[in-house]
């Protein structure tokens, strides 16, 4: 009788059995680098990235241009130069902040979330490479819509004539430098890196709200509410009794931070750069994140 | 090598897996059989340090989960349902795994070719039929070339096409010298491909032996007889010493003598036989009454 085809172990070792299978891929020791690349692969191959950055980008230009062009006939429009930006980027900010839910939500969703923490086990650096690559890619992003914008507001309402009552306009102090309305350099920063910063980092936050809550839906309700509840909530809040709530929720709110960045602050008062309310939202943003580590790192995934 | 040493898992007050000490040896397939529910998955989860043990550890040759660098490398594995994003392609899945890993991009295309996705490398897992998911799956866990791999129910809802590969698949890794890792709640399918068989019921271990020894000790032999005058049989019988069993449908089991001796005994009496077999139980069954039993235990204690 002829011998059959070897059996798989014979080819395997045919002097005696060997201990174990010997791997020809290298051993490495692999650090965070490797899973900023293999986040990027992640981010830039689902299409919920190319359409959340999408619909920022068309918004926000768009609106920021119908409102330069609706306004290019007026001799004065009482307003910074770059203001208009503001309108568009108020509702293109809330494609950043679905995109940084579903960074981290949808992994949980598909159970994609088992497959990552088995490829990299150290849970700390998943969520540190996931913030790096997306904060990156959200402030790159946005500053590649919000100067173009400016450049609108800049080409089309740079020639408005001043009138005399306007000269001692609070709003407006920074803006009209002998007779001409001008942007500031801080104008130019607070509308473009200012503005991109502010949602990229809110854009953040919604990546850890993703993390803690593991679920699209009910992070994205919650980043909304973060948004828009505190200027909804002040508007139905008439007696003076509550004045000094009212206040503060204007002040506080997250649309406040990104309109007093753009010249337009809405507590008229009280003339605030933006910059400050940049560092607050940081501050929340880096606890909101701790939170999430902590919450990754302890549980089961 | 897997080896676990008294790995626990509460959830509250309720036990998932307890005190489970075994140790999973490379060259084989060793089955991990046990009922829906009875802690496989729980088990595996815990072994890729996915859910964190109460009490107990494991070690991945010799280490701990996360002290591994680049754990593909060392194990690889086929999770329970997809673990896939459904809208990122064949290609790109994999992709994001080997950067993490520093694996050779080479080996995409290779893991692709070995499970007979390379056609499809382009599209996305979402229109993608269960057995090509689980290919998929088979393909992220081949990807590092481990010397570890472990499988959860490979073979659920995959066409007998699907089965034969997987089981060749597995036994062709264990040959290689690699440790293979199956988790399955079919007996039949385990007696198929597995070499070793560790058993659980109720989150404990109930056996953990090879399958041959287990085939030996479990699967029940007995001889049926019937007969028009089955009670002379039967006081025949017992005079022997064998303790016949009358069955519903008018035959008796005697599991204390041989056909042989049955069918003597017959004829020295002088009773007609219409049947005189030998039975064997299926591996099945006796899986089954194996695992009642852990539960009967439960239901007892927990009174």
């Amino acid at each position: 009788m002829t011998a059959p085809t070897p059996l798989p172990a014979q080819q395997a070792a045919p002097a005696h059995p060997a201990p174990g299978y010997a791997s020809p891929i290298p051993v490495v020791r692999t650090h965070i680098g490797h899973a900023i690349a293999s986040e990027w692969t992640k981010i830039r191959t689902v299409r919920s990235t190319v359409w959340t950055l999408l619909s920022m980008f068309v918004v926000t230009l768009g609106i920021g241009t119908l409102y330069a062009l609706s306004l290019s006939g007026e001799d004065y429009v009482g307003m910074p130069l770059l203001a208009g930006g503001f309108f568009g980027l108020m509702l293109g900010q809330l494609g950043i902040i679905t995109l940084g839910v579903l960074v981290i939500s949808s992994e949980y969703g598909t159970g994609m979330m088992r497959t990552t923490l088995t490829a990299c086990p150290r849970r700390g650096r998943v969520l540190t490479a996931k913030a790096i690559v997306f904060f990156l890619l959200a402030f790159l992003m946005t500053l590649a819509a919000a100067v173009p914008t400016a450049l609108v507001q800049l080409a089309v309402l740079s020639d408005q004539e001043v009138p005399s009552y306007a000269v001692d306009d609070a709003v407006m102090e920074d803006s009209i430098v002998d007779g001409e309305v001008v942007a500031s350099t801080d104008q130019v920063l607070g509308a473009t890196l200012g503005a991109a910063l502010y949602v990229a980092l809110l854009g953040l936050l919604a990546l850890a709200v993703g993390a803690l809550l593991r679920h699209s839906a009910g992070a994205i309700t919650v980043m909304l509410g973060v948004v828009l509840l505190p200027l909804l909530t002040a508007l139905f809040l008439f007696g003076e009794s509550v004045a000094d709530l009212r206040d503060a929720l204007i002040e506080y709110s997250p649309l406040n931070g990104l309109a007093s960045l753009y010249g337009i602050p809405m507590m008229g008062d009280e003339l605030d750069s933006g910059w400050p309310l940049l560092g607050l939202l940081a501050l929340v943003t880096g606890g909101t994140l701790a939170a999430a580590f902590a919450r990754l790192n302890a549980g089961d995934a | 090598m897997i080896e676990l040493a008294g790995l626990t898992k509460r959830y509250g007050r309720t036990t998932a897996v307890q005190d489970l000490t075994f140790s999973v040896r490379p060259g084989v397939v060793t089955g991990f059989l046990g009922p829906n529910g009875s802690g496989k998955s729980t088990t595996m989860r815990m072994i890729l340090g996915l859910d964190h043990p109460s009490a107990g550890q494991v070690r991945i040759d010799g280490r701990r989960y996360h002290q591994l660098a680049d754990p593909l490398t060392h194990i690889g594995a086929l999770l329970e349902a997809k673990a896939v994003h459904p809208g990122r392609t064949a290609y790109h899945h994999l992709l994001c795994l080997a950067q993490s890993n520093d694996i050779p991009l080479r080996r995409i295309d290779d893991v692709l070719d070995l499970v007979g996705l390379a056609g499809v490398a382009k599209k996305r897992p979402k229109g993608f039929s269960l057995g090509m998911g689980q290919r998929l799956g088979i393909a992220s866990a081949l990807l590092g070339d481990p010397r570890i791999l472990m499988f959860d129910e490979p073979v659920n809802g995959l066409d007998p096409e699907g089965i034969q590969w997987i089981r060749n698949l597995m036994k062709r890794l264990a040959a290689e010298g690699r440790t293979v890792f199956v988790s399955s709640h079919l007996m039949s399918e385990m007696a198929l491909t597995a070499d070793h068989l560790i058993v659980i019921g109720q989150g404990r271990l109930l056996a953990d032996t090879s399958m041959a020894r287990f085939i030996e000790e479990n699967a029940r032999t007995f001889v049926r007889v019937r007969s028009p005058d089955h009670e002379r049989l039967r006081a025949a019988l017992e005079r022997a010493g064998g303790r016949p069993r009358q069955c519903p449908d008018g035959s008796l089991e005697i599991e204390d003598l041989p056909a042989a001796r049955v069918g003597e005994l017959a004829a020295e009496n002088d009773v007609v036989l219409h049947e005189l077999s030998h039975q064997q139980a299926s591996l099945e069954e006796a899986f089954m009454r194996l695992t009642h039993e852990s539960v009967e235990y439960h239901a007892r204690a927990g009174r």
